[in-house]
């Protein structure tokens, strides 16, 4: 029993990763219709905007607050390469949704490439707080600490994010922007100033999504190709829980976290079913779009 | 073809030369000029199909398309929308185009333009809006929509209004009442309406446009549709 608590927190705490990259893609697509494919590389240089932060503290600092300052350097680089590929790349772009994906699709490539260039395959150590290593006793379980501050951010940022899309100005222009864009403009609202704002703020989730992954799943090693890889996960979780819904993303992003950890643990540690656990990611996409092709909760076409 | 309006821009609200527009490869409006007065009601009518809705859009700048366009005395021919509404043009589109997902006080709410919106004009005029100000706005009746339509730009003082097919699908209770608000508006700003129903653009309009085929047909004033014949020929519909 205790291990399989321990192993639903972990799962929970997977889904809040999930979640933190998917909530951008959803918001990105509910407004633009774009299919961003280079949240990926957003993810990967918020971690590496973390280690680079992280490596120059010094080496007695071990404290939350240095944590903190490191997951704000990830947040704000997400951030600001998020909106400069808005204004710069895909601006240029709109109505040509071809275009867009071809975009995004060849800025990973060149972002992934530079990265690469510059910092090599192998991967590198982010210097972490040792309390964010070490793990907390729950009765006989031993929960690691990363688990409740990766759950802690995803929690957080829902409840940041259900708050801006209802009770800000800001927030409703994206909601309905998302149903009628040339109707917002019809009230005299600039949607680019919304578009850009749903670009930040996907790239700053994604960027403090990076460095969670790394610290929490990662052993606190980053490499130039591992934001792709949580990318697939991440798109997987936004078409379960429907294209454009937050809500959806959310319960999709918990429930595929469990059901990875849960198969992955339970099924898949003997020789040759390492990757059963996303195997059945993919399979419980299968069976959610058979019952549910538009997702759990996404608009009706 | 222009109406007899004034010479000086200055009496104009909305003057238009060589309007075209062309969608999916389909030239909807083929060289368009018009002119609306500054004050009283301008009704845009045509047979479906015509390019009435898309006159509307061209001059917001939601359809591509060609000419000179003067809004409130500016050339605004190239402006994005937002840009061009915020001269003071509010509009009321065709199929009310309500948020459906938002309530219908976030609704209102996106449609503040001025520091101070008008709620209570609003309220006083469409009561129901404020009793249902919680509600989603995709539950509500067709003609509830079309409160909700008309309420947005009452929030604010237009020098402009561009109104699409107001009583469209609407039942006889809610035309009584949207005309009656129409009919307000119209003495207080300039207003610029599509409507196919004669009747109510005899009771509300000064002026009258009818397109046919992307192009102006006749202008003139509203007591022209007065005359059967002309009804007939330029409406195919009957004017009794």
């Amino acid at each position: 029993m205790s291990t399989f608590i321990a192993i639903t927190v972990s799962g929970l705490a997977l889904g809040a990763v999930y979640f933190l990259v998917a909530s951008g893609l959803s918001l990105i697509y509910g407004l633009m219709d774009v299919l961003n494919f280079a949240h990926g590389v957003f993810l990967t240089l918020g971690a590496y905007a973390g280690w680079a932060v992280a490596s120059r503290l010094p080496a007695a600092t071990n404290s939350a607050a240095a944590f903190a300052l490191t997951a704000c350097a990830a947040t704000a680089c997400g951030a600001a390469i998020a909106a400069a590929t808005e204004l710069v790349l895909i601006r240029p772009l709109y109505r040509r949704p071809v275009g867009q994906i071809l975009v995004t699709i060849g800025l990973d490539l060149a972002l992934v490439g530079l990265l690469l260039g510059v910092f090599g395959s192998n991967s590198r150590t982010i210097a972490v707080p040792a309390w964010l290593t070490s793990v907390t006793r729950l009765g006989s379980e031993r929960i690691p600490n990363g688990d409740f501050v990766a759950l802690g951010a995803g929690v957080a940022v829902l409840t940041v994010l259900t708050w801006f899309l209802h009770r800000t100005r800001y927030g409703i222009i994206i909601r309905a922007g998302a149903e009628n864009r040339d109707m917002v403009r019809a009230l005299g609202i600039n949607v680019g100033r919304a578009f850009t704002l749903v670009f930040t703020v996907g790239g700053a989730a994604a960027g403090l999504a990076g460095l969670l992954n790394s610290v929490v799943f990662n052993g606190a090693l980053i490499d130039p190709e591992q934001g792709d890889e949580l990318l697939i996960f991440a798109f997987i979780v936004v078409v379960i829980g429907g294209l454009g819904s937050i809500a959806g993303s959310a319960i999709a992003a918990v429930l595929v976290g469990l059901v990875q950890v849960y198969v992955g643990f339970y099924a898949g540690s003997g020789a040759g079913l390492a990757q059963l656990g996303n195997i059945s990611v993919v399979l419980f996409l299968a069976m959610v779009l058979l019952v549910r092709p538009r997702g759990l909760l996404g608009r009706t076409a | 073809m222009t109406l007899d309006a004034g010479s000086a821009h200055d009496n104009l609200a909305v003057e238009v030369t060589g309007l075209r527009a062309d969608i999916a490869g389909s030239s909807i409006l083929q060289g368009i000029d018009l002119q609306v007065p500054t004050g009283g009601v301008t009704a845009l009518l045509g047979r479906n199909g015509v390019g009435k809705t898309t006159t509307l859009r061209a001059l917001l700048g939601l359809v591509p398309a060609s000419g000179t366009v003067r809004i409130l005395g500016r050339d605004v021919a190239g402006w994005p929308t937002h840009k061009i509404v915020r001269l003071g043009v509010g509009y009321v589109p065709e199929d009310r185009d309500v948020f459906a997902r938002l309530t219908v006080r976030e609704n209102l709410r996106l449609a503040e333009s001025v520091a101070s919106p008008r709620y209570a004009r609003v309220y006083e005029l469409f009561p129901e809006l404020a009793q249902r100000s919680r509600q989603f706005a995709g539950t509500l009746s067709g003609g509830q929509q079309q409160m909700l339509a008309i309420g947005r730009v009452l929030l604010n003082d237009w020098p402009l209004l561009l109104i699409d097919e107001p009583t469209k699908g609407l039942s006889p209770l809610f035309v009584t009442e949207v005309v009656d608000v129409l009919q307000r508006l119209g003495t207080a700003c300039s207003v610029l309406m599509v409507e196919q129903n004669v009747h109510v653009v005899r009771k509300l309009a000064s002026q009258v446009i009818v397109l046919d085929r992307g192009r102006i047909v006749h202008a003139g004033h509203a007591d022209d549709l007065g005359e059967e014949n002309l009804v007939r020929r330029l409406l195919g519909v009957s004017g009794a």
